[in-house]
């Protein structure tokens, strides 16, 4: 990696300060992203801001909605007995990602920030409507995810913390591609009080989506068999080495079917 | 005969399972690696290498990279050139049809000219870190014009095909053949019918854990070059970079290959950047250190398989083979590599009967150049292609003939009572039981049951398959002259040397390698039960040219068969020279000792004395024959083996395809091999299943895709899909030997059976499963978007059925 100098500010202020004086500057979280992204020298950043001395992590419940700080660690999620008991589908898919070394240091923040299309956390948020509290606003999910590691925040906004609405069930099933474990194709459902919400990850060619064809059947009918027939247009579909786009939009099909299922 | 072992079983000896004794080290995370050993005043070397598939080199201008911080040095093709080094040379030589040697291109040490795949080092950058190596290198600033690539062989043999190398018309290295032509037309001629497969050996990536590693040393007051490096075979480094390519003599040449982290072939091959380092140390007057990162592992180590092949079987009305015609393409990547052009012909061809009693075969075998890594032997190197194109073609015959797998490979098995055995492609096999290997398997494996199972697995919506492959292959690798006679440019004997020290403990000093095989426990074990010295009081020695007298190295499954054998000559020897040191000592003929269990004995006296006090006596010889002995106990072999080894055996697989996804799940894995002598069971079971894993890798998950512009597509972890823990299932394994004839311990060998076995089982299996839906074979790697692909095809047309 490129040289660079590291700041572990101790307030929020203070790192979004450092981020917003110095366009070179970059948060790093728990760095299962950015660090190999750092040794292949992909990335030259002036300053490396850990976000680690802002006591960002923790879980807990607001109302109805259940609220996880952005450093929390995809192991606390999988393994929080409030994350169980509130949207236990959020908890499998913690448990999902990648390995025990990633669980242990990835962070929700990381991941949402990075907006990875194959990554597993955004199909969540959009599915349950979650809100991204930042640094300087309240997001709605529909209005965060903007395409492929693309988000809405500003170089200098940090994520904060997410709240996420408790639905009535949910479920999420995740193909894994076959290399780097990461979702091919994973699909969120979720049935809330404000109605069904479909989210697929790993598939699009523009990144997480919901696919509100099935929203809609499903809302009719919450059923596998009410999507049966439901097509998910190829034409939209990522295609790599793993998976053409005809075979990502099949296993959309199957994905969401066993999602709907495993919802009971 | 099943498991044996020889009559007196010491403690640790051979039969047993004591626990791996490098495991306490490598398990504690004290192992000592390449990338461990750190030189006083230690520089450190980066290559810039070649991101398009093939150009032209119009300049390479270092001077702005020189001026960086740290930097000691940058060379550069031309320097190369100008100290006169040669590049690293092939060490087999294979001879066309038309009896015309095989185009044989320097492979240079950093490109010159023109570079030829991406990773073809173009300069060689050395600074006071890697950081600031990585520095300059980005500082080059290098001129090439891009020209057309061909990145595979379809693409390379096409008309009119862009040329890797000049003097390769059609971009073919040799196009060699074996077996009798005329003999196979006949046979085809009165065939009742012919089954056929094209298939495709999938392209591997090796990928040991340990990435490679090379160090280059010059010490300026001797004059001696010291290379530690990541390799299977010290002394062939040694030979090939000393002799043709830097022109150091042995004695100035040291190469030591410490504890290597896994080899699987991609760690035999002698590397530009060891001779880049070792030379370059002498250049700097410092010591050049090199480790390859993963990324770069994945495009400079040599790749595996990557063979194309159209293969006709003939069969008489009743089942029999007649005739075997096959016809190859092997990728050889943009250069000759060590002993590429052994494996798709010697290594390969020549098991073309496998276990059946096939009179005529003919194959003929294209080698290519491509503009991709090269392509090497990989864990079973020519073997795993042969069975893989034999046994997916058996079960191909089985269906054409509307005969049971089974039934049909049963009918053209050699029979036990027919060895030794001469198959119509130069091999003589010396031992084997094919029928003792299949039931003991069909049976662990319950294979009768396996429709009741299928049924069980269509209830529940899922297409069971099971399959099966009955395989034979060579081993210990060779017989010099013959070697010889077929191109190789070395011998292929090992060499063992025996240290008996005044106590009585003993060193071992082998000229094999062990990188996960556990030679340090199972040779142990060897001494230990020939000697009747305790297993702990044995030490096993490897990988430095300045300790062992010499020696080849392993690959091929030769450690034991070959390494053991000249063990046990020098441990011959030792016992010999002691029972005179014995004789003497109690005053009895030489003719009169018995020497067991660690005892010499005179016969039919009470009269001993222990193997201990003997090795005193040889080193305070006091009371000694000094007429006829020298002193000391030290004693050193060259075997040369009298013919390859046939280790050989049944692998059964089970799977389970989900038709919605695609995915096939692994249920049963069964091996029964023959392997002739078990030393250690546990390090057997252990080699079986390392072997299985890379067999699953290579049938359901691993592929290294290239892009028609000669990008590696798969060129990392994210893409190339590794075996993991969770893509297996437990491997069942048992072994059900015949003795090598021909050697002293009748070992036959481990390492890569399960390798060469395996994947077609696995193959098998699937085309099982999916036996409604029309298919009679499925390239490697079964991937879930293959299968779903197969099967989304044929829904529409069952469901109008
Ligand atoms: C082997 C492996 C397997 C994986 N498998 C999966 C998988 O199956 N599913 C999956 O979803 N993911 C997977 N991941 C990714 C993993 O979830 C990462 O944790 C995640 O992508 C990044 O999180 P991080 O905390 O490590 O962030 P970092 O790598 O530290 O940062 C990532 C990016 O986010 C920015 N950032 C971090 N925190 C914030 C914040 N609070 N506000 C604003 N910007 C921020 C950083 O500046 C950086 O640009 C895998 C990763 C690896 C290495």
């Amino acid at each position: 990696m490129y040289d660079f100098n590291y700041q572990k500010p101790a307030a929020i202020d203070d790192a979004v300060k450092a981020l917003g004086s110095d366009p070179e500057a970059k948060a790093l979280a728990g760095g299962m992203t950015f660090i190999p992204v750092l040794k292949q020298r992909l990335a030259k950043p002036s300053t490396v801001v850990d976000l680690a001395g802002l006591g960002l992590s923790g879980i807990r419940r607001e109302g109805n909605a259940l609220v996880i700080k952005a450093m929390t660690t995809h192991r606390e999620v999988a393994n929080s007995k409030d994350v169980a008991d509130a949207i236990p589908a959020l908890a499998h898919l913690a448990s999902h990602i990648g390995d025990r070394q990633v669980r242990y240091r990835g962070t929700m923040g990381g991941s949402l920030a990075n907006n990875d299309p194959s990554a597993c956390y955004p199909s969540a948020v959009l599915a349950l409507g979650a809100t991204i509290r930042t640094t300087r606003r309240e997001i709605a999910a529909d209005d965060y995810f903007q395409g492929m590691f693309t988000t809405a925040l500003e170089p200098d906004e940090l994520i904060v913390e997410v709240s996420f609405p408790i639905p009535e069930k949910a479920a999420y099933e995740k193909f894994p591609n076959p290399a780097s474990r990461y979702a091919m194709v994973g699909v969120f459902v979720a049935k809330t009080a404000g109605g069904v919400r479909l989210a697929v990850t790993g598939a699009g060619n523009n990144g997480v989506f919901r696919h509100t064809a099935m929203e809609q059947a499903l809302s009719a009918s919450f059923s596998p068999d009410a999507i049966r027939d439901v097509k998910t247009p190829e034409g939209d579909m990522n295609s790599d080495i793993h998976a053409s786009a005809a075979y990502r939009a099949h296993l959309v099909g199957v994905m969401a079917r066993r999602a709907v299922a495993a919802c009971g | 005969m099943n498991d044996t072992t020889l009559p007196h079983i010491v403690k640790g000896g051979i039969g047993a399972s004591p626990k791996r004794v490098e495991d306490r080290r490598f398990l504690s995370g004290r192992g000592h690696y390449t990338d461990d050993i750190n030189r006083p005043g230690q520089t450190y070397a980066v290559f810039k290498r070649s991101d398009v598939a093939h150009g032209v080199i119009r300049s390479i201008d270092t001077s702005a990279a020189r001026a960086m911080p740290g930097v000691v040095a940058i060379f550069t093709g031309d320097d190369i050139a100008k100290a006169g080094i040669g590049g690293v040379p092939c060490g087999w030589q294979i001879h066309s049809k038309d009896g015309s040697p095989m185009v044989e291109p320097p492979h240079p040490v950093l490109a010159q000219g023109k570079v030829r795949y991406v990773g073809d080092a173009v300069a060689m950058v050395i600074a006071e870190t890697v950081d600031q190596a990585k520095d300059a290198a980005e500082a080059l600033v290098i001129d090439i014009d891009p020209l057309p690539a061909v990145s595979n062989m379809i693409a390379a043999t096409a008309e009119g095909a862009a040329l890797v190398h000049d003097d390769a018309k059609g971009n073919v290295c040799f196009d060699w053949h074996i077996g009798d032509k005329d003999a196979v037309d006949a046979a085809f001629a009165k065939a009742h019918k012919v089954a056929t497969i094209d298939l495709v050996n999938n392209r591997l990536v090796p990928n040991p854990i340990e990435p490679r590693a090379a160090i280059g040393d010059f010490d300026q007051s001797t004059g001696e070059h010291t290379l530690y490096t990541t390799s299977q075979n010290p002394h062939v480094i040694r030979l090939l970079m000393g002799a043709f390519v830097l022109q150091i003599p042995e004695h100035k040449l040291r190469v030591v290959a410490p504890d290597v982290g896994g080899g699987f072939g991609a760690k035999i091959f002698h590397y530009i950047e060891e001779a880049a380092v070792t030379w370059a140390a002498a250049q700097v007057n410092r010591p050049v250190k090199w480790t390859c990162e993963r990324s770069e592992s994945f495009i400079t180590d040599a790749h595996g398989r990557d063979h194309i092949t159209h293969a006709e079987l003939a069969l008489a009305e009743d089942g029999a083979f007649l005739g075997l015609r096959v016809k190859t393409m092997a990728n050889l990547g943009a250069y000759l590599s060590t002993f590429a052009p052994s494996v798709p012909t010697y290594l390969s061809a020549t098991l073309l009967a496998g276990v059946y009693t096939t009179p005529a075969i003919y194959s003929e075998v294209k080698a290519i150049f491509t503009n991709t890594v090269p392509v090497d032997a990989y864990r079973g190197a020519g073997r795993p292609e042969t069975t893989f194109l034999l046994e997916r073609l058996v079960d191909v015959a089985a269906k054409t003939m509307g005969m049971d797998r089974v039934a049909i490979r049963r009918r053209n098995f050699i029979p036990a009572d027919a060895y030794p055995y001469q198959t119509p492609v130069a091999l003589q096999y010396d031992s084997g039981n094919h029928e003792a290997t299949l039931a003991r398997c069909m049976e662990l494996a319950d294979w009768s049951g396996f429709e009741a199972r299928r049924a069980e697995s269509a209830k529940r919506g899922k297409l069971r398959g099971i399959g099966m492959s009955t395989y034979l292959e060579a081993c210990g690798i060779a017989p010099s002259a013959v070697a010889g006679a077929l191109g190789a440019r070395a011998g292929l004997y090992e060499v063992a040397n025996v240290k008996v020290h005044p106590t009585g403990s003993v060193t071992l000093y082998t000229g094999t390698h062990s990188h996960g095989q556990g030679h340090e426990t199972t040779f142990a074990q060897l001494v230990a039960d020939q000697l009747g010295v305790p297993f702990e009081q044995v030490e096993i020695v490897h990988g430095d040219t300045s300790k062992i007298p010499f020696g080849m190295g392993t690959y091929g499954s030769r450690s034991l068969a070959v390494g053991g054998s000249a063990i046990v000559k020098a441990v011959d020897k030792i016992i010999a020279k002691s029972k005179k040191i014995a004789a003497h000592l109690m005053e009895a003929s030489v003719d009169d000792i018995e020497f067991k269990d660690g005892k010499f004995t005179v016969a039919g006296t009470d009269k001993s004395k222990a193997f201990g006090e003997i090795a005193l006596t040889a080193y305070v010889p006091h009371n000694y024959p000094h007429e006829e002995l020298e002193p000391g106990l030290d004693e050193t072999a060259f075997y040369d083996p009298k013919n390859f080894t046939f280790p050989g055996g049944c692998h059964i697989c089970e799977v389970e395809v989900d038709p919605d996804t695609g995915v096939v799940n692994l249920l049963n894995f069964t091996a029964v091999d023959d392997i002739g002598r078990v030393i250690n069971p546990m390090i057997v079971h252990g080699q079986v299943h390392g072997g299985v894993a890379q067999g699953i890798g290579q049938a359901l998950l691993e592929h290294a895709v290239y892009d028609e512009t000669g990008q590696l597509l798969s060129g990392s972890l994210m893409d190339y899909t590794m075996p993991r823990a969770d893509n297996l299932v437990n491997i069942h394994v048992g072994t059900e030997s015949t003795m090598c004839t021909h050697n002293p311990l009748g070992a036959k060998g481990v390492g890569e059976v399960g390798a060469i076995g395996s994947p077609p089982a696995v193959i098998n299996a699937v085309v099982d499963a999916l036996r409604d839906y029309g298919v009679t074979h499925i390239d490697m790697p079964a991937t879930p978007q293959k299968i779903w692909s197969i099967i989304n095809a044929a829904t529409p047309r069952m469901a109008a059925e």
